[in-house]
């Protein structure tokens, strides 16, 4: 039986979930309906939709929204962003470290060929100072609960995490479509996010930039998936949302072509992927990069949000290493619990990984997006045998854990109010001031009954996070 | 502001002014062709639209026969026609969300909630007598979305290249609607025609949204060098010549002292600006209708590639 957090085990409500338990039980599945459909077409009429690469019916999609919020209680909150600011300083420190003396791999902490074999480890960033030592400026950690007391990470995303957008957006809808709810709670405010994002943005700006650094948004264009977010978080920030081609590199500084001529960029706040960056450094057949940009990131003129090679810190190998790396680099407890993982690669994991395959979930290290995964108790058993031949083939690029038994949430579906699975990613900033993030995060909750899988291109949907005080 | 952004901001506006322009050719057309033939004489009204649109050519390589029904078609909804009413808005969709940090929430929504709307029309619901359903759709649209412009942007760059965009497009149109139908406008005082010219006139003034106009400007009958000066040389009227040059030279010198400087494209604005200025319409009609009206969509085009050259 998985952790209801709106229901303890003998019925009662639990107090975070008081009002909304008393707000449900006035409520019609009609007005619901209303309002669920009124949160959709809010979406569409505003355009807040996202690709699915490789479906070919219709390219935008929106996201379905749950209308009944998600409640935490600021206790909950507080020891939750703890373990957050903990994890997001660690990664941070561990990513400096192997860019740098590598004490990790000399006190024989992570393998070597772990860390410098990993794809996503950029040998061109060895030895490079980055602006103000902050490489994970944007973290997303993704969190699950399954009893009242811990909270675990899931997952780790420090390249170019999305969906706080739907953070924000979910916010604006319960704002006004559930204001009879929303007003009888003291909700803690998210839509500072744009605002403590961008003077974070501005805080890493290289040193010779000045007083008011030029921030701009790097983003692929109106074909990534993400693109809502990326004009959302540009236009909320007030900065340029730029594209590739609207940038060029001159003497090892970056500069936008304007109505008015060049005009200098300081920070660039990137949702492109390192490979695609800069054709010159990385990948040469790419379209969306800009010539020169990582000759000027090194030479100090510009900084990258997130930094080059940041992926080296955030795959499914290196998350089973986490707590030692947070002991290591903080000698503190680690807050969040990792969730148990086995390692493929190790022969003794292996072996008992495949023995047991029906009951786990088993994940490409290098994967995201729920995609290239097995949910061994939702799978039939020629899946299951399917899998077990590619695990076989490449056992080093999978890692295995048991079937968590997410927590659920009172959510509302076709049959009516019924309990859903969730998880939660919570945005965490880091600047050349300190750590901050916004109180709540995305929720994310897959609507189809008994399913695990939360991801927004798998059919989940989201939800409004609230920290409240009771 | 990016040069990407100004040159979108100016095509998405182009083309919400050019879709409107073909929603009012379809309009007047499907009224003159309902008029009996002796009045309109032999000349098909749906082949005079395609020309007013400047697209006979490229219908007649996909149709053999310029009728109500694939003039419709083909000016409202091909896929083919990339100039077609459906194309303008998709690719003026397309523009606003590349460029959604330069529009207003409400600009966006208009936009987009015109975009969304016409992915659930119907076509076959559509044609015949009730394309007016559809052209006012279109003119409401523009309006909404030039109005929600107008009420929301911020007076800078953004907002003087949208500007831009429309008034180019909209002097084009009224100077190729003048040009389809030049040999109908004639002098003053030469001999006019009796049913047939005048309703080729209300035509022409429908198609600009000035039938109504004419009479508080000149309180008089339709006469044909009086419509020519309207849509020439009245500054009052929205749609002249006059008038669109007169804002263009505005948005122009905005731009410009926002920017401190000038170049050719405020050059050539003022100087297409003042000839207009100084011109009656004897001295047009003098130097020939057609060959002024030719003149001066060459002018217009010089203009837009100047700005283009200049600034994006």
């Amino acid at each position: 039986m998985a952790f209801d957090e709106m229901y303890a085990a003998d019925g009662s409500v639990r107090p975070p979930y008081a009002g909304v338990a008393k707000w449900l039980a006035s409520v019609s599945p009609d007005q619901l309906e209303r309002r669920r459909l009124e949160a959709e077409l809010f979406y569409r009429r505003g355009g807040i939709t996202f690709a699915v690469y490789g479906d070919n019916q219709g390219e935008e999609r929106i996201i379905p929204f749950d209308i009944i919020p998600r409640v935490l209680s600021s206790a909950e909150w507080n020891k939750l962003s703890k373990g957050l600011e903990q994890r997001v300083r660690a990664l941070n420190m561990y990513l400096a470290d192997i860019y740098g003396k590598q004490s990790v791999i000399k006190a024989g902490l992570v393998p070597e060929d772990l860390v410098l074999q990993n794809p996503a480890y950029r040998p061109e960033m060895a030895g490079v100072a980055v602006p103000h030592g902050v490489y994970v400026h944007i973290a997303g950690i993704d969190i699950v609960r399954i009893d009242a007391d811990d909270f675990y990470v899931l997952e780790d995303n420090a390249r170019t995490p999305s969906g706080v957008s739907y953070m924000l957006g979910g916010r604006e809808i319960c704002f006004r479509l559930m204001a009879d709810l929303y007003g009888a709670h003291r909700v803690a405010p998210v839509d500072n996010y744009p605002d403590e994002l961008v003077s974070m943005l501005r805080s890493v700006a290289p040193r010779n930039a000045g007083d008011m650094p030029t921030v701009a948004l790097l983003t692929p264009g109106q074909f990534n998936s993400a693109y809502y977010e990326h004009s959302f978080l540009a236009d909320k920030m007030g900065v340029e949302l730029v594209e590739g081609r609207d940038l060029f590199v001159s003497e090892d500084c970056v500069y936008k072509r304007t109505t008015e001529g060049p005009r200098k960029v300081d920070v660039i706040y990137r949702r492109v992927d390192d490979d695609f960056i800069d054709p010159e450094a990385f990948r040469a057949d790419s379209m969306l990069g800009v010539p020169g940009l990582f000759g000027a990131y090194t030479a100090g003129n510009v900084t990258l949000a997130n930094a080059v090679g940041t992926g080296a810190a955030d795959d499914k190998a290196i998350y089973t290493y986490m707590p030692e790396i947070v002991r290591f680099f903080l000698d503190e407890e680690p807050i969040l619990k990792n969730v148990p993982t086995w390692r493929c690669r190790d022969p003794k994991d292996l072996s008992y990984v495949l023995d047991h395959l029906p009951e786990l979930v088993v994940k490409e290290v290098h994967g995201s997006g729920g995609y290239g995964m097995l949910v061994g108790p939702q799978s039939t058993t020629s899946e299951i045998e399917d899998f077990r031949a590619r695990l076989k083939a490449n056992p080093e690029t999978y890692i295995a854990q048991p079937t968590l038994a997410l927590s659920t949430c009172p959510s509302f579906v076709a049959s009516g109010v019924a309990p859903r699975h969730v998880d939660l990613r919570p945005f965490v900033l880091t600047g050349a001031d300190g750590i901050k993030t916004v109180p709540g995060g995305l929720t994310r909750v897959a609507m189809r009954e008994g399913s695990l899988v939360v991801n927004s291109s798998q059919g989940g949907g989201t939800k409004d996070t609230w920290v409240i005080d009771l | 502001m990016l040069s990407r952004t100004a040159d979108n901001l100016f095509w998405l506006s182009r083309y919400v002014e050019r879709a409107d322009y073909l929603a009012r050719i379809l309009e007047t057309t499907s009224r003159m062709s309902v008029l009996p033939t002796a009045y309109t004489g032999d000349t098909n009204e749906w082949t005079s639209a395609l020309s007013t649109a400047g697209c006979l050519n490229a219908f007649l390589e996909i149709y053999e026969k310029p009728t109500a029904e694939t003039v419709t078609e083909f000016l409202a909804f091909s896929e083919q026609n990339p100039a077609s009413i459906r194309r303008c808005l998709e690719t003026a969709r397309f523009n606003a969300r590349a460029v959604r940090t330069a529009l207003t929430q409400e600009m966006w929504e208009t936009i987009n909630g015109a975009w969304l709307d016409l992915q659930k029309m119907d076509e076959r619901d559509i044609s015949g007598s009730r394309i007016s359903r559809f052209t006012e759709w279109v003119k409401d649209v523009s309006l909404r979305i030039d109005g929600s412009g107008y009420r929301t942007m911020l007076r800078n760059d953004a907002y003087w290249f949208s500007r831009l965009g429309f008034f180019i497009e909209r002097a084009d149109n009224t100077a190729r609607i003048l040009d389809v139908k030049y040999h109908l406008l004639l002098p003053e005082n030469s001999a006019v025609g009796g049913g047939l010219d005048y309703s080729q006139w209300t035509a022409i003034l429908r198609s600009v949204n000035a039938l109504t106009a004419y009479r508080w400007v000149y309180r008089e009958s339709l006469k044909p060098w009086l419509i020519a000066d309207m849509l020439i040389l009245n500054e009052e009227l929205p749609r002249s010549l006059a008038s669109c040059y007169k804002n263009i030279v505005e948005c122009l010198d905005s731009l410009g002292s926002a920017y401190g400087n000038q170049g050719k494209a405020q050059r050539q604005a003022r100087t297409i600006h003042t000839s207009l200025e100084n011109s009656v319409i004897a001295q047009v009609f003098q130097t020939g209708l057609h060959e002024f009206l030719t003149a001066f969509i060459a002018d217009n085009n010089r203009l837009g590639a100047a700005i283009i050259e200049q600034y994006l």
